[in-house]
This record gives structure tokens, sequence and C-alpha cells, in this order.
């Protein structure tokens, strides 16, 4: 064999093993969640687990893992998100790509993508500082650390993602479409609304759920800024403890092989069937907008 | 082919480099004699103090000091990952026996006292409270700042993280039950702290080397409330150092270092340095307290010291 053959082989099955070894590590982490997620249940019954909203595992008195909390702080802070940053993602895409005059578009664009780079434990700290004494007197509360600052830290983090994939679901609208509808003596407004964004909806579909995947997974931010209280959360003021944030707190001490520790792998399952979900349906809707553009 | 040859060539000069990286990484790291501490953040700044000290008339040792709370440094020592586990609660039962079942054999060294902190915002006029109240506030059965003689407002209740040796001692102490599901757990003392300065209805726990220094003065915007130990005690203030050291204040607790069986060389020498008298200098003027006679009896007779 020549050398020239073997290097081709060689780099062949370098990067084929690049390529398997990602799902070979997806394959890995969910098998080694599962196992020890599973064990949760030999002392923990599953309505228990699920309908419950007591989590206090080091309890003074009685342990309980009930995640219903965690679960619904989780979801109320990224849909709280959601509502804030999906508006003005779309909003900020269909701006950059219609509107702005070039200049614009080339200052805003990597601006909006700094975002992304900020550390999340310097938005967490953001919330802490700043954003806290400002909702609580905006809204004269006593103290800022709820649901509603761990929102909108994390509309300001899944921004980027939002704006920059929906702006390019917009940008590739044919230029037809849009010519005929003004040919037709329609406005840019209407235009904009009625014609280019339902013909980029699925890449925006896609978008939005890639930002809700960024949110529900954050950690560090809504660590921070929520206040970590193990209350059901009636309201947006009150202070919520996300599923991300309870793992980080109590991993750290948690005695190994105890209910406790695995519990807490039980609760990352369940928090990773939920983004999977998320992120198939991204998935889902990208194929269908790719589908669209050839 | 040369050019596919000298690509190769450059293929092999990268995997070497690369071993060579990896080899220097792992090998030749005892030339400087480094010991690893780690755990509670309410004794990091101090023990950080202690080891500056000590490093400043020692050179040749090396002391690196991290936080993440008491839990955090005793899992870690369980685990052979620190050589020193910092703690501000003694380890339960069940980790002693699970580091024996490791080869790990703890030593609890009690190398300073703590006073643990009532804090509230600067503008709350509530003067003192008993034990009893604190609890009730904690467990959340005392909801209102009206109920205990103080404005009409929501009290918001601010408590460490489960990893927290303070939450520990705190919740098995002072409160005796589970903490209130509404208190807001934070990532740390300094949070706590950072809160109750914007919070004028927060109430929390801290230890008090954290907010004042060995003077008396307290961190700006924050308010020490006087702790009574029952109805018929006097409420004293944590400020000064003679109602901790005496025992008058009600929730001071001692802090603790444990290793893995008797230490020896630079680890003995800067354990025993820290119960010298020079050690415990720096003690009282980081805003802690000497050991107090009961617990150095106690080291005495672990074979610490003489």
């Amino acid at each position: 064999m020549s050398i020239r053959s073997a290097t081709d082989t060689f780099f062949r099955y370098l990067f084929l093993t690049a390529g398997v070894s990602a799902i070979g590590i997806l394959f890995c982490i969910f098998v080694m969640l599962a196992i020890n997620g599973l064990q949760t249940f030999a002392d923990v019954s599953l309505t228990q687990f699920f309908l419950s909203t007591s989590w206090n595992p080091s309890a003074f008195a009685e342990p309980s893992y009930g995640i219903l909390a965690l679960v619904a702080s989780t979801l109320m802070v990224t849909i709280g998100a959601m509502i804030i940053a999906v508006p003005l993602g779309i909003g900020t895409a269909a701006y950059i790509s219609e509107i702005a005059p070039s200049y614009i578009r080339e200052t805003l664009k990597p601006v909006v993508e700094i975002l992304a780079g900020i550390p999340s434990v310097v938005v967490g700290f953001f919330g802490i500082v700043f954003l806290g004494p400002i909702i609580a007197d905006v809204f004269n509360l006593t103290s800022g650390l709820n649901a509603l600052n761990g929102s909108i830290l994390l509309a300001v983090m899944a921004l980027p993602t939002i704006v920059s994939v929906s702006e390019d679901a917009i940008r590739s609208v044919p230029k037809e479409f849009k010519e005929a509808s003004y040919a037709l003596g329609v406005n840019r407004w209407l235009t904009l609304v009625k014609i280019t964004l339902p013909a980029a909806s699925s890449g925006i579909v896609a978008a939005v759920m890639l930002g809700v995947g960024r949110a529900i997974g954050e950690t560090m931010t809504v660590l921070m800024a929520t206040g970590n209280a193990l209350q059901m959360p009636g309201s947006f003021f009150d202070s919520v403890r996300t599923m991300t944030a309870n793992i980080a707190i109590e991993l750290g001490e948690v005695p190994f092989g105890t209910t406790h520790y695995f519990g807490l792998f039980a609760v990352g399952l369940v928090l990773f069937l939920m983004s999977l979900a998320v992120n198939l349906t991204a998935e889902h809707f990208t194929k269908k907008y790719r589908r669209y553009r050839t | 082919m040369t050019l596919i040859r000298s690509n190769l060539k450059g293929l092999v000069i990268v995997l070497l480099a690369i071993v060579i990286f990896v080899g220097c990484g792992s090998g030749d790291r005892d030339g400087r004699k480094s010991i690893q501490i780690n755990g509670s953040d309410t004794e990091v700044n101090l023990v950080q103090s202690l080891a500056e000290h000590y490093m400043d008339k020692h050179p040749g040792v090396r002391i690196s000091v991290t936080g993440g709370g008491s839990g955090t440094g005793i899992a870690a020592i369980i685990n052979g990952q620190t050589d020193i586990a910092n703690s501000s609660r003694s380890m339960r039962e069940s980790e002693i026996e699970q580091a024996r079942r490791r080869g790990v054999d703890p030593l609890p060294i009690v190398f300073a006292m703590d006073g643990i902190a009532i804090v509230t915002h600067e503008s709350n006029p509530i003067e003192s409270l008993t034990i009893g109240e604190v609890s009730k506030i904690f467990r959340g059965e005392i909801t209102n700042w009206s109920e205990i003689g103080g404005p009409d407002m929501a009290i918001t209740l601010y408590g460490r993280q489960s990893n927290s040796g303070t939450y520990v001692y705190f919740r098995d102490h002072v409160v005796r039950a589970d903490y209130s599901a509404r208190m807001r757990n934070m990532n740390g003392t300094a949070q706590i702290v950072e809160a109750i300065r914007s919070d004028r209805a927060g109430i929390g726990y801290v230890g008090i080397g954290y907010i004042a220094d060995s003077g008396g003065t307290v961190i700006s915007r924050i308010h020490v409330v006087n702790i009574a130990a029952d109805d018929e005690s006097p409420a004293v203030s944590p400020l000064d150092p003679e109602n901790v050291m005496s025992g008058d204040y009600p929730i001071s607790r001692p802090l603790y270092q444990y290793t893995n069986g008797m230490p020896d060389g630079d680890m003995l020498a800067f354990l025993q340095w820290e119960l010298s008298e020079e050690g415990q200098r720096v003690v009282a003027r980081t805003g802690y307290y000497p050991v107090s006679e009961h617990y150095m009896q106690k080291n005495r007779e672990l074979g610490l010291i003489e």
C-alpha cells in the first residue's frame, strides 16, 4: 500500500472516530444518568418524586424527594425568559436583515453575538448587584432575587442564539416573494409581517427552540440571581430554585451512593429528557426550513 | 510525494510534542512543597490570612486555600482530594464511617472559634431577639416583622445552601427544625451580606468574622442583632469578643480543620503554628476568636500540641 492511500485511510478513520465519539459520549452520559438516576426509585416512589413539591434530602426531620417545585421553577424561568426574548429577538433579527442600513447591520450583528460571550457568572453577578435592586424598587418588593430576575437574565443570554438563527432564516426568504408583494402595492411593514416572517417561520421556531434549550440548561446565572428557595413558586416575584441550580448546589457535598446522590442524577435525567425534547423539536423545524430553502 | 512526506513529518512532530507536554504535566511537581486546604466559606478568609502569615515566614512552603463550603471540604478529604478540610461543623457519624471505609482517618482539630451573627438591614428597628424568636422566624412561624414589634413587612429569610457548615450548624443548634421553604439559599456568605444590604425586610445569619473586624466595626448598611439565650437572659452583642469567648453570646461554635491521620512535616508545623500564641493572634485580628481552653485541651489530647 502506498503512503498516499495509507494516509487517506488513516485520516478517514480518524475523522470517523471523531464523528462517532460525539454520539458515543452522548450515549454514555445518558446511560450513566439512567443507571444512577433510576436507583432513586428503590427508596422513593414515582408519585412522590414527580408529584411532591417538597425537595429536602438533608432534612432535619424527614427527608423528602419531590421535584415538582424544581420543575415548575425551571419551566417558569424559561417561559418568562422566552416571553421577553422571543419578541425582542425576532424584532432585532427582522430589523437587522430587512430594515437596517448596511453600516448599522455590520455593527449590530457582531454586538449581539458578543452578548453570547459574556460568562454566565458575570451575568449572574449583574443580576445580584444591579438588576435585583432595580426589580425591588420598580415592583415595590423587599428583595429582587426572584424568578423575574432569572427570566430577564436568561432572556439576555438566549437573545444571541435567537437573533442569529432567525436572522439567517429571514434573510434566506427568496427575494421574489417580497418583490411580488411590493409589486402589488403592499407596504414594507405588511410585507414583513404577512410575507417574510411567515415564510421564515420554521427557521424562527427552530431559533426559539434553541433559545429555550440555552435557557433551560443555564445554571450559574439562575443559581446566583433567583434566591434558590425551595418553595413551590406562586408568582414571578417569588424566589425559585431551578433543577440545574439544585444539582449545582447539592452535588458538591452529597455522600456517594446515597438516595440523595441518586436523586440528583434522577433530576439530571429528567432535565436531560426535557432538553432533548426541546432540541428534537428544534431539529424538526430546522429540517423543514432547510427543505424549504432548497 | 514529498509534500505528503513533509506533512507526515509534521504530524509526527505534533504527536511527539503532545507526548512531551503530557509527560511534563504529570511529573516533576514535588519540587515545591504544597499544602492543599479546601472547604468552609466561613473559614476561607481566616485560613487564607493564616497561610499568608505562615508563608511569609517559611518561604519554602506553599499553601493554597479554597472555599466551597464545609460539605465540599469534607467530601474532598473523604475522597483524598485535599490535605486539610476546613469545616465549620463537626463531621457526622455517617461521614466518619464513610471516610474509614476508604482508609481515611479524620483527625478533628479546633483552630479558632466563631460567633454566628444575626444580621438585618440597617433601617430595621429590632434591637434584640431571643433564640426562640430566631428559631420561629427561620422555621417560617413568624412571617411578619410586626409580630415581634417591628414594622408591618413580610420577613425575607436569607440562609446558606445545604453544603454549608453554617447552614447545618444553625439549623441543628438554633432553628432545631427544618428551615422554611421560603428561605432564599444564597451561594456564600458574601451574597447574604450583599442581599441584606439592599433588603429592608431581610434577616440572615453569617459568621461574625465576615462582617466585623477585631475592633467591632461592622460592614456598612448592616445591623447586628443582639441575641438572648432565652426570655430570662440578657440580650448580648457578638461584637464584643468577651461575650463570645465567655459563652454569654449563645451562638458560638468551634471551627474545625480535618486531616487524614496525624500529619507530619510541613503540615504538622503549620497546624501547630496556627495553635501557637502567634497564630491565635492572627485569628483574633481577622475577626474570629482564639480557641477556648476546653477545645485547646482536646487538641492536646490528640497529641497535636504539647
